[in-house]
């Protein structure tokens, strides 16, 4: 290497790829790596055998401060290694916070190999898991992750550009390796991978395309923004393009916004409950940080209703909140459901998420802060992880329409995690406002559903979203069993419907411009009530069956399919037996919720993937409690009043659903069925 | 000096005190860091003096905290092996399986076990190191056979 033409010099410790210029062997030497592990025999060890390997090592004992580092510094690391085991925070929570908001590659270790949790590690999107003792030899390779994601993003936003961006940077690939010296600032991973190009890896073209540009970090505020400008536009009118205009920050570009919403979406999708086995959809989605919605649930309805009137619950304030909730619900077991269960949906919801989004792997969708967050990922075991899921998903959706913050919360309560499913089901029902079956007569609910009351009451004085939180969860349930892989879709509109009816009762000015689906919403705001004072799930299930079935055909994204979920309600209602006959009104709603859904094809996507994730969940869980089957039942009504008196509004009609996305590469179809 | 430097690390090895991870750290030592693996394990002795109090407390109390007991082992497992204490770790191991059996009266011997491999080992090191900075720096370790 002729170090003096190449501005780049291997002394130099900005420049991570002392490589950069050309010299192969260079990188990975340079790599910048973020160690962190409560443990100091493990951190001293760990960093003299990553400084073996030529990486630049930063240690830390405390997750905290690890994202203190990273955030202070958003390019400043390419890799972050993480114990799971930490006091201070649960190192996959960690694991989503850095894929959220650094979206760097993250290796999880542990000395404990059983498989869960490394399976864990897996869905919360972890790119290696290492057992300790860690090994040189290990470490060694570890910069494979960081190359790896690096291709993998630069494809991601290469596809959903339309490409000819993309065709142009090529054609200004520098050839100097000059240029890319002086990017390296930019992306180290650029610079490396420039010389791979030299190397003749035609892949790495794309790379070099990039070059010069300078990767963009979504800081808290920045994806604030972001979000906000979604909401503003409504999930499912959310284009890059107007996202970007509505943003207004320089040197932002359409590509930028793109991925980043390509993430969020998968982000709410994941949000949105996903039964990860059954789909395999598990891909290294990362699940947004589980904080910004656990905090959520910790929030009072009060505090919620402010967050939703605000608009968005800034990330920053998401993320003290959800530290905080996180941290509460994962030391407090008995504690209030709530909390509890905002904890459980986030780590539920790593998992779902993953299912969901295979492709997407790198989702770490910051936005998520105001996503649906609560869906529980992993039902897998439970029935209520299933509900949970639903509940969730329907959570997110609604948390998504209003202001994530506030939906998170209510959601987040509803969504109880799985440590007692009686208990769950009834908080979620009880936070569906829905004075659901409770038959655990949780206590929960109250609070959990500051956006539930808020929709019971809100019902009959939303205006028009009165989406009943409380029936969401257990419609999405239903939909859920029924549906285990077809209709995704429709899982979701039926979920969206329900968090957005919880929402509504919050933020129904949210949620008009949120709930896309506007059609021919039908608020059965007595359902909802009646729900809330009875189990009259089965019926409303069955109605809300008929409708989906009857939207189906009239959904044009065909997404929705209704019939299947309300099959499912109905295969519940029987099961249940409630011999609750509200489901007449229930079913108007249902085809509000259905139209809505086709609306909302973000949220359907997202529900969908979730639903379909819960739908196996479901299924699988779907047991004999039926006691819990009531709950949802009645939940799901709830939701689906909820949803269609929302798409109502929004939409004032039934309004052909079309695409309003205007997506790249954005469609319901996207989802894995 | 040296031989009898190996020798002892030999006999470490061949008694089960120390595994491969030891080595790992060995291979880590250089002109830079000289005393390097004496470092991390003075290091491991002081922390896990603290682990070993904590662990102590817990099984006072009554009825026994099976999580919380288990969680604090796992610690010290992890710390344990990264240094290559073997006995050591058989005996986290053991412990941990009585946690999760919820066998009080095992995870209780089981502890005064490993609180005597752990002095042992601790021991042993401390002269293993003394002839180490006596016989000066060596080239990089060599695998006991």
């Amino acid at each position: 290497m002729d170090l003096g033409v190449k501005p780049v010099s291997f002394t130099s410790s900005s420049a991570s790829w002392k490589s950069a210029d050309g010299v192969p062997d260079q990188f990975p030497a340079g790599l910048r790596v973020l160690v962190v592990d409560d443990d100091p025999t493990c951190l001293r060890i760990l960093e003299k055998m990553l400084k073996n390997c030529l990486y630049e090592v930063t240690t830390c004992n405390r997750a905290e401060v690890a994202l203190k580092f990273l955030r202070d510094n958003k390019n400043g690391y390419d890799i972050v290694i993480s114990d799971v085991h930490m006091p201070d925070m649960d190192g996959f929570k960690l694991l989503e916070h850095v894929g959220l908001e650094m979206d760097l590659p993250v290796i999880m270790m542990s000395a404990d190999d059983s498989k869960n949790v490394v399976m864990k590690g897996v869905t919360h999107g972890a790119c290696d898991y290492l057992i300790k003792p860690v090994r040189m030899e290990a470490l060694k390779n570890i910069w494979q992750h960081v190359v790896r994601k690096k291709k993998h993003e630069w494809k991601e936003k290469d596809f959903e550009q339309s490409g000819s961006v993309d065709e142009v940077e090529r054609q200004h690939k520098p050839p100097e390796d000059v240029d890319y010296s002086s990017s390296a600032n930019e992306g180290n991973w650029k610079n490396s991978k420039k010389r791979k190009d030299e190397e003749d890896e035609a892949e790495e073209r794309d790379d070099s395309s990039t070059l010069k540009k300078p990767r963009v970090v979504w800081s808290v505020e920045l994806h604030q923004q972001f979000v906000t400008a979604v909401n503003q536009l409504g999930i499912d009118k959310a284009v890059p393009k107007k996202i970007l205009e509505l943003m207004n920050v320089p040197g932002l570009t359409r590509e930028n916004v793109a991925s980043h919403l390509q993430k969020y979406r998968l982000y709410l999708r994941r949000l949105s409950g996903v039964s990860q086995h059954q789909n395999g959809l598990g891909s290294s989605f990362m699940g947004p940080p589980d904080a910004p919605f656990g905090p959520m649930s910790s929030l009072s309805g009060v505090d919620l209703q402010a967050l939703a009137a605000s608009g968005q619950l800034p990330p920053q304030s998401l993320a003290t909140i959800q530290a905080a909730a996180l941290g509460r619900a994962a030391t407090k077991s008995a504690i209030p459901v709530p909390l509890i269960d905002q904890r459980n949906i986030f780590s539920f919801e790593n998992p779902k998420l993953r299912f969901l989004d295979g492709q997407q792997q790198q989702n770490n969708n910051s936005k998520q802060v105001s996503l649906l967050h609560g869906i529980p990922t992993n039902m897998d075991s439970k029935q209520l992880a299933t509900l949970h899921q639903s509940a969730q998903s329907f959570g997110s959706m609604n948390m998504h329409v209003h202001s994530q913050a506030s939906q998170s919360n209510s959601l987040l309560t509803q969504m109880v995690q799985p440590p007692s499913r009686a208990q769950i089901l009834n908080e979620i029902n009880g936070s569906h406002a829905l004075n659901l079956p409770s038959s655990a007569g949780q206590p929960v609910l109250s609070q959990a559903v500051p956006n539930a009351v808020l929709g019971q009451n809100g019902i009959e004085n939303v205006r028009r979203p009165a989406f009943t939180s409380v029936s969401q969860p257990s419609t999405v349930v239903d939909f859920s069993r029924s549906q285990s892989t077809e209709f995704p879709e429709n899982s979701f509109s039926l979920v969206s419907n329900s968090g957005i009816s919880n929402l509504t009762s919050k933020l129904q000015d949210e949620v008009n411009s949120e709930m896309k689906a506007s059609r021919g919403f039908v608020p059965n705001y007595d359902v909802f009530n009646d729900i809330n004072q009875n189990r009259t799930q089965d019926w409303r299930l069955q109605d809300v069956r008929s409708t989906f079935e009857a939207q189906q055909h009239s959904n044009g994204r065909g997404s929705l399919d209704v019939s299947s979920s309300v099959l499912i309600q109905q295969q519940f209602s029987s099961n249940q037996k409630s011999g609750q006959n509200r489901i007449p009104p229930v079913r108007k709603a249902a085809f509000s919720v259905a139209d809505g859904l086709g609306n909302t094809s973000n949220i359907g996507q997202q529900l969908s993937s979730s639903l379909v994730d819960n739908p196996s969940r479901i299924k699988a869980e779907r047991l004999p409690d039926m006691g819990f089957q009531n709950g949802l039942f009645s939940e799901h009504f709830g939701q689906e009043d909820l949803m269609t008196a929302i798409l109502k509004q929004q939409q004032g009609g039934m309004e052909p659903i079309e695409n309003e996305f205007g997506f790249d590469g954005y469609h319901l179809d996207n989802l894995p069925v | 000096m040296q031989r009898q430097l190996a020798n002892m690390k030999q006999s470490l090895f061949d008694q089960g005190y120390l595994d491969e991870q030891f080595i790992q750290l060995e291979e880590l030592q250089d002109d830079a860091n000289p005393n390097f693996v004496e470092e991390v394990v003075t290091l491991y002795y002081r922390d896990s003096a603290r682990l070993i109090h904590n662990i102590e407390q817990a099984l006072e109390k009554n009825p026994l905290d099976f999580g919380k007991l288990d969680s604090y082992m796992h610690q010290f497992k992890g710390s344990s092996s990264s240094i290559g204490a073997k006995k050591v770790k058989i005996e986290c191991t053991q412990f941990r399986e009585y946690c999760r059996t919820g066998n009080a009266e095992g995870c209780k011997k089981t502890f005064q076990q490993l609180k005597k491999e752990y002095a042992t080992l601790k021991k042993k090191l401390e002269v293993y190191f003394q002839v180490a900075r006596q016989a000066g720096p060596v080239e990089k370790a060599c695998r006991p056979k």
